[in-house]
């Protein structure tokens, strides 16, 4: 007998279709959640958000009042709705119904006419941090400049002279801080993830746990034809979501394709690759599906926070980062949006390839041994 | 003497320090129907996995169909039939899909003649559009034998084929066991059934592991020089019940309209019948059984553990 079959592994493919097909839910579901989580994700998941809702109590009614407002309304960070008393905006905010107060005491216009500095109260619900952050920062900024030419000559005359130099911020990339374009490339990796990891170490496990898995090999069918033939679907699989959800993210959000899209179907194949080993080895140690999707949601999970998917990896402490550069995915999101926004080519994108590579070796090695040893 | 197509010698295998096979050693001639009997756990199943090349012995070795067991594996699979205990074929596909799904395993050239050859044999004409999952337990089993047998192959290992199957459907299923067996395919089938173990031409009993009496049923029964007496008459629940716990009784039992007693020392047997005192029972010595006398193994082995 052939130490390995192509027609053995076709009749497993087919069955494999076939058992896809019968499963319409399932399959739906793997197709659709690419778009489900890149509408979540690019449209709703937004770390530099605008247009906060923001109560205005004011004691005055001056013309510098008006330009405030105006100002802040242009930064489009803010949504001003006005509120009568201040007990009231309270309130609003620990209803979560504004995230900010802005109190323009009585007399502001007065006491700024007169250079006594008065102050205006800014009080910011930091629960979410980073969804507030962008936005006191253009505050601050936005105080400084904006009164300027409304004040009296004599006053203008007194403010504090330029700067001896301008610092010119020039943000590359993503210049108008979308977060979508930061997101949805990396969402591509975090999807591959969710379909090859843990569909595979389910589908396998399923085998073993019905009993179809003894049965198959009592007949001629190979470990290796077994592995593989559970495996080629859920690449092919893998492959439609990425096609999909580079169209979906060039025509909703879009996100540029500025490098080579061979190389970077190319890279995701070694991605691919690296997760079908690590969905093999939970698939030799978990006894029933059930194990096999906990140990596959438990990977899953440093992948979302470690990677730099969510978070910005140098923001995080040493052991993070080196538990982060263990991951595939870390490399995978870097080779993305490397190939996507910044038009990176091979040479840039090697630092991340051979990790995954490597990767692929130990643990691919490793898999295969155990997968051997469960059979017997 | 016919040549063997199972003949194996002191084979062994271990799962961590559980001795699961201890030394066993069968002989399984051509075209026989061979009973494997013996209680829960007693190694039948991983024997059969052991002969298809699933399992590797850990010592001892021989010949099935003539190949070698430890470096033929593959070989002896493709002309060796391997029904397994729970029903380990696709529920989500249908028994069509199923079948050309063997068909294609064993790169079969004559697929579709062997399909229909085979459905049409276990009657399975109706049922071919049907998923598996949703067949009844007797389809379902003709289901697996047909798969199992759709390559031809020269042995077949069948392991509790009828287990939770009604009378009619192991009835058909058993003379679909012996029609095969008439054109010449070996068949090893481990059962708990009595009348099933009647039915085959041999039987091997099992029990922790070893091979502990072999032969026809008629034999069987022979070597277990067993001692069997019956009762007719009233109350013989109770006569049961107090025979039990006899000295010398390993098996009081009521059968119908009988109270059956068995064990080895005639004497004892009836001094324990006596004490039951004056009793309006009718006894007399009986032939002893098949299942009397498996029975009286299982009982043995509990004592030894």
């Amino acid at each position: 007998m052939n130490a390995f079959s192509p027609a053995r592994l076709m009749a497993i493919l087919r069955k494999e279709w076939l058992q896809m097909r019968r499963d319409p839910m399932t399959l739906r579901l793997t197709i659709l959640l690419p778009i489900i989580q890149l509408v979540l994700f690019g449209y709703a998941i937004n770390a530099n958000p605008r247009h906060l809702p923001t109560a205005l109590v004011s004691g005055d009614h001056s013309i510098y009042e008006r330009d405030l407002i105006t100002a802040l309304a242009n930064t489009r960070y803010f949504d001003i709705r006005n509120y009568a008393t201040q007990a009231q905006a309270d309130q609003a905010m620990r209803r979560g119904d504004v995230m900010f107060i802005l109190d323009i005491p009585a007399g502001f216009g007065r006491r700024i006419d007169r250079g006594e500095h008065p102050q205006m109260l800014v009080d910011a619900d930091a629960s979410d941090p980073v969804a507030i952050g962008s936005a006191t920062a253009a505050l601050s900024s936005l105080t400084a400049s904006v009164l300027r030419r409304d004040l009296p000559p004599n006053l203008q005359a007194s403010a504090p002279p330029p700067a001896p130099f301008e610092v010119v911020l020039h943000e590359r990339y993503n210049p108008e801080q979308i977060t979508a374009l930061n997101i949805v490339p990396g969402l591509i990796a975090v999807i591959l993830t969710l379909s090859t990891l843990i569909l595979t170490s389910v589908a396998i496990t399923r085998e073993r746990e019905v009993g179809t898995l003894e049965n198959l090999l009592a007949m001629p069918a190979r470990p290796v034809e077994v592995a593989l033939g559970k495996i080629i679907p859920y690449v092919g699989l893998a492959y439609v979501q990425i096609i999909m959800f580079l169209f979906a993210s060039i025509f909703l959000f879009g996100v540029p394709i500025r490098g080579s899209l061979l190389l970077l179907l190319a890279s995701l194949g070694i991605f691919i690759t690296c997760n079908l080993s690590m969905g093999l080895i939970f698939s030799t140690l978990a006894r029933t599906q059930m194990q096999a999707q906990q140990m596959a949601q438990f990977a899953f999970l440093p992948s979302m926070l470690l990677s730099g998917f969510l978070y910005p990896f140098d923001g995080m402490p040493r052991w993070a980062q080196v538990i982060g550069q263990c991951l595939p995915i870390t490399h995978a999101l870097r080779i993305v949006r490397g190939i996507l926004l910044k038009g990176n080519g091979f040479s840039d994108i090697w630092p991340d390839i051979w990790p995954m590579m490597l990767f692929v070796l130990v643990v691919g090695a490793a898999a295969v041994r155990l997968y051997r040893r469960t059979l017997d | 003497m016919k040549p063997a197509a199972i003949d194996v010698d002191g084979l062994v295998k271990r799962f961590g320090t559980h001795t699961v096979i201890d030394g066993l050693s069968l002989r399984v001639d051509e075209g026989e129907v061979c009973g494997f009997l013996g209680g829960n756990g007693s190694g039948k199943t991983t024997t059969m996995r052991m002969l298809c090349g699933l399992l590797l012995p850990d010592d001892g070795g021989g010949t099935c169909l003539g190949l070698d067991l430890r470096n033929a594996a593959a070989q002896i699979r493709l002309q060796t039939g391997y029904m397994t205990q729970q029903f380990s074929f696709y529920r989500d596909l249908t028994v069509m899909e199923n079948l050309e799904f063997v068909a294609r395993l064993y790169e079969m050239p004559d697929r579709r003649s062997a399909i229909a050859a085979v459905v049409e044999r276990m009657g399975l004409g109706p049922r071919t559009r049907q998923l598996a999952g949703e067949l009844s337990g007797g389809w379902k089993q003709r289901m697996a034998l047909a798969a199992c047998v759709l390559h031809r192959p020269k042995l077949l290992l069948l392991d509790e084929p009828t287990a939770g199957v009604d009378a009619r459907a192991r009835r058909q299923f058993w003379d679909l066991i012996h029609d095969l067996a008439g054109e010449g395919m070996t068949v090893l089938v481990s059962t708990h059934y009595m009348d099933e173990a009647e039915r085959c031409s041999r039987v091997v009993y099992l029990a922790g592991g070893k091979l502990v009496v072999q032969g026809t049923a008629s034999e069987v029964i022979a070597a277990a020089h067993l001692v069997t007496f019956e009762a007719v008459g009233p109350d013989i629940e109770r006569a049961a019940t107090r025979l039990r716990r006899e000295p010398g009784i390993e098996m009081a039992g009521v059968f119908g309209h009988a109270l059956r007693v068995a064990g080895l020392d005639r004497q004892k047997l009836q001094e324990g019948i006596a004490r039951l005192g004056d009793t309006p029972l009718r006894w007399q010595e009986v032939e002893p059984r098949l299942d009397d006398v498996f029975i009286h193994m299982l009982n043995l082995q509990k004592t030894d553990e």
